[in-house]
C-alpha cells in the first residue's frame, strides 16, 4: 500500500474520532474557544453587546453552524453524530475544492 | 484562534483581506509554476487533514478549548506556498459552511493562522533542521520546536488584533464598537493557552507525523 493510500485511511479514522473532540472538553466542564463567544456570551461576559458586533456578529448565516446538521439528537450523543457527518463533508468539501483548484493549474502547465 | 463575525472593525478586516489577497495570488503564481501532478494528493491530504485536526478541542480544565492547526507540518512535507493555501481552504469551508471563523475575518484567520503557520513554521524548520538527513532525528525535533513556535506568533497576532478594537473602533458613548478586550486581556488570556498547551500539542502532533514519514516516505523530507 502507497504512504498515500495510508495517510488517507488514517484521515478516515481520525474524522471518525473526531466526536472526542466534543465529548472530552465536555468532560472536563470546557466551553468554546476564548474570544469566539455568540452575543449572548458577550452579554454575560461585560453586560453589553458593542454595537459593532451586533450588526456585524450576525452577517453569515452557515448552514450547518457549530458542526450541527439539521435533525440529529439530543444531548452528547445527537452532537457526536453531527460531529462525524459534518467532520466527513467538511473534509470532503475542502479535498475537492483543493484537489480541483491544484490539477486546473498543473493540468494548465501541462505537466505529468 | 477564529476570529468571529463582529470582532474586527472595517479598518482591521479590510487591511487583513488587503495582505491576505495579494499572497494567495503570489501563491497560486508559485504553484501553478512548481506543482507537479504528484504533489496534488498531498496538497488535498494536508487540506483535509487541517480540517480535521481543528476538530479535536482539546480542553483547558474548567476553561476554554483549543485545538491543533497543522500548517508547519502540511509546510514541512509540501512547502508553505502549498500549506498556506491547504489550510486556506480548510479555513474558508470552516467559515463558511460551519459558522465557525467569521465571513469577514477570512483575511485574518487565513493571515493569523494558515500564512503565519506555514511561512513561519516552515522558516524555523530549514533553520533547525540545517542541513541533516531526512531520517536524521534533528528533523522531527525542528518540526516540533517551528510547529510550537509557529503556533504562538499566530497566537499572538490574533490576540493582538482582537486587542487593538477598543482602541481603534468606540461608540459615540465611549463603549467599544467590536471586541470589548484590550491588548492587556487578549494577550495573556491567548498567550497562555498557546504556550502552555495547544502550542505542545501542535509540537508533538508535528513531531510524530514527521517520524512517521521518515520511516515510510523520506524522500518528502529531502
Amino acid at each position: 500500500m502507497t504512504t498515500t493510500k495510508k495517510l488517507w485511511i488514517g484521515l478516515v479514522i481520525l474524522a471518525l474520532l473526531s466526536p472526542l473532540g466534543l465529548i472530552i472538553p465536555a468532560l472536563f466542564g470546557a466551553g468554546g474557544a476564548w474570544g469566539e463567544w455568540g452575543l449572548e456570551e458577550i452579554k454575560k461576559l461585560i453586560g453589553y453587546v458593542p454595537q459593532g458586533m451586533e450588526k456585524q456578529g450576525e452577517l453569515w448565516k452557515a448552514p450547518l453552524p457549530d458542526y450541527t446538521v439539521p435533525g440529529q439528537g439530543k444531548g452528547l450523543f445527537g452532537e457526536s453524530v453531527g460531529y462525524v457527518l459534518t467532520a466527513v463533508l467538511g473534509a470532503a468539501l475542502t479535498t475537492g475544492f483543493v484537489y480541483f483548484f491544484a490539477r486546473m493549474l498543473a493540468r494548465k502547465s501541462g505537466r505529468k | 484562534m477564529h476570529i468571529p463575525d463582529g470582532y474586527l472593525g472595517p479598518a482591521t478586516y479590510g487591511t487583513m483581506y488587503a495582505v491576505m489577497v495579494p499572497l494567495w495570488a503570489a501563491a497560486s503564481w508559485k504553484l501553478d509554476k512548481a506543482l507537479k501532478v504528484k504533489q496534488v494528493p498531498y496538497l488535498a491530504l494536508g487540506a483535509a487533514f487541517s480540517f480535521v485536526i481543528m476538530m479535536f478541542n482539546i480542553p483547558v480544565i474548567g476553561g476554554t478549548t483549543g485545538h491543533a492547526v497543522g500548517a508547519t507540518l502540511i509546510a514541512v512535507l509540501i512547502g508553505p506556498w502549498a500549506a498556506m493555501i491547504a489550510v486556506s481552504a480548510a479555513l474558508i469551508i470552516q467559515a463558511l459552511l460551519f459558522g465557525d471563523g467569521g465571513i469577514t475575518a477570512i483575511g485574518a484567520n487565513c493571515f493569523n493562522i494558515a500564512a503565519v503557520g506555514s511561512f513561519v513554521g516552515y522558516g524555523l524548520y530549514r533553520l533547525f533542521a540545517a542541513v541533516s538527513a531526512p531520517t536524521a532525528r534533528r528533523r522531527w525535533i525542528a518540526g516540533a520546536v517551528a510547529a510550537y513556535v509557529s503556533l504562538n506568533i499566530s497566537a499572538l497576532f490574533t490576540a493582538v488584533q482582537l486587542g487593538i478594537q477598543p482602541m481603534i473602533a468606540k461608540a459615540p458613548d465611549g463603549r467599544p464598537l467590536y471586541a470589548p478586550f484590550p491588548l492587556e486581556i487578549t494577550i495573556p488570556a491567548i498567550a497562555m493557552e498557546h504556550l502552555f498547551l495547544f502550542g505542545l500539542v501542535e509540537a508533538v502532533m508535528t513531531a510524530l507525523v514527521i517520524r512517521y514519514i521518515q520511516r515510510n516516505e523520506p524522500e518528502l523530507l529531502g
